[in-house]
């Protein structure tokens, strides 16, 4: 019996299906892998990358932060935020990747107030996830679906 | 005896009065096209409210009985000493009583509480409420406007953020949430919620599933309750729209149709003046040719 799984933000619903075997996920505590019958859980998720295996291949995403839970082979994972692989954009993911580190060494000016270091490694980290979840896409070339 | 002045005069007023209702027409139009755009910007957030609720209500099944001290401080009943409103409206008007009903529904509220407590203040989001509360003096705490017709859930989160903020520091002790309710395309109810403390959605199975939690259950609660008082304010900001644009559409059909019926009311009272002034033209003519063959 495969999982089913819906991840939702507040804006949308990002992927529902119906025949997942295998799902690794972020959470707060460190990288699980959830198969079919696991206990119930509830976990808060950290910004990672989620990989969604289905018969077709593997569906990686990048999620930043939010919950899940899984009951009776239903997961529901309520993310803040979470994109397909081919919904990011490498160059913009780039570019908050330098700007962000520049903002932790020192290189880029840190307006005043308005950023401050624990937001530009946030960022850091999320841009990181983001260019990681566009490259592994890129290398499989399995087809993403919505 | 109407001239050929009142006759103009007739017939430019309804050359005006049928402007007026191609630009209702346009109007009705446009606002039937952005609420149905607001409606489905609704209907997609719904399954995360859905799963959301459901999660809390199953999550503060486990913090039940606990300490009154432990409980995390957004489900913390306390005096109210502070309470303030979000009032969510439109930024235009031409939209019926759509408004009028808001500010005066949220006002009874607010006159309701002002007794009993030291402060009542407003959060306002949109226009129309922001110039409704700041006219009859109450303090404003932020407010929020321009957040356009289809405000995405990044516009909206920092409204909860404030409030959350304020509500910890003990700077709020009581938050109601005021928007106007989609019912359906014709009607729209106000509704005044409370958003804080926090009210644990109904339908608990509490317990009744052996949960293993990463973290604790009141950590999680800890992430969880901020992004379902959020969550609340992001469908009240979405329904609000989806209600504006219902009563902007419904307003402009119904103004639409005045102005027809106007119209149709001016070339009756345009004919019959014509037609009594050729009249009188002709009698003229012949009393006056009467007059030379007398």
């Amino acid at each position: 019996m495969p999982l089913t799984l819906s991840i939702v933000t507040a804006d949308r619903t990002v992927l529902e299906r119906d025949d997942v075997l295998r799902l690794v996920v972020p959470t707060t505590e460190g990288q699980i892998t959830l198969l079919p019958s696991h206990a119930p859980l509830m976990a808060s998720l950290s910004i990672g990358e989620m990989i969604v295996h289905v018969p077709d291949g593997p569906i990686p995403l990048a999620i930043h932060g939010g919950f899940i839970q899984i009951v009776r082979d239903d997961v529901s994972v309520l993310a803040d935020a979470a994109e397909h692989a081919d919904e990011i954009d490498e160059a913009r993911a780039e570019a908050a990747r330098e700007r962000s580190r520049g903002r932790i060494e020192g290189r880029v000016p840190v307006e005043a107030g308005a950023v401050d270091i624990l937001r530009a490694q946030l960022s850091l980290q999320r841009s990181l996830i983001r260019l990681r979840v566009r490259r592994r896409r890129s290398a499989t070339g399995v087809p993403t679906m919505r | 005896m109407p001239g050929a002045g009142a006759v103009r005069a007739i017939r430019d007023r309804m050359r005006a009065v049928s402007n007026t209702a191609k630009v209702t027409r346009a109007m009705e139009l446009v606002a039937a096209s952005k609420m149905r755009r607001a409606q489905d910007r609704a209907l997609q957030s719904r399954p995360y409210a859905e799963r959301m609720r459901a999660v809390l209500a199953q999550l503060s099944g486990y913090t039940v009985g606990a300490d009154p001290d432990e409980l995390n401080p957004l489900l913390q009943q306390r005096t109210v000493k502070h309470f303030a409103i979000i009032h969510i409206t439109a930024d235009r008007g031409l939209a019926g009583g759509l408004n009028t009903n808001m500010n005066r529904a949220a006002a009874s509220l607010v006159l309701e509480h002002q007794p009993n407590v030291e402060s009542v203040s407003v959060l306002p989001v949109g226009r129309k409420g922001r110039d409704f509360f700041r006219r009859s003096g109450f303090p404003i705490i932020a407010e929020f406007t321009n957040l356009g017709d289809f405000p995405s859930s990044t516009d909206v989160f920092p409204i909860a953020r404030i409030v959350i903020d304020d509500y910890i520091r003990g700077e709020l002790d009581q938050v109601y949430v005021a928007y106007q309710q989609f019912v359906n395309a014709a009607v729209q109810r106000p509704v005044l919620r409370q958003i804080l403390p926090v009210q644990a959605p109904e339908g608990a199975e509490a317990r009744g599933t052996d949960f293993i939690f990463e973290p604790s259950p009141a950590q999680l609660l800890e992430t969880l309750l901020p992004r379902y008082v959020e969550m609340q304010i992001y469908e009240a900001v979405l329904e609000a729209r989806a209600s504006e644009q219902s009563a902007r559409m419904v307003a402009m059909r119904q103004a639409t149709d005045a102005a027809d019926e106007m119209v149709s009311e001016l070339t009756l009272t345009y004919n019959k003046a014509r037609q009594e002034m050729i009249t009188s033209e002709l009698l003229d003519i012949v009393g006056g040719t009467a007059a030379l063959n007398a």
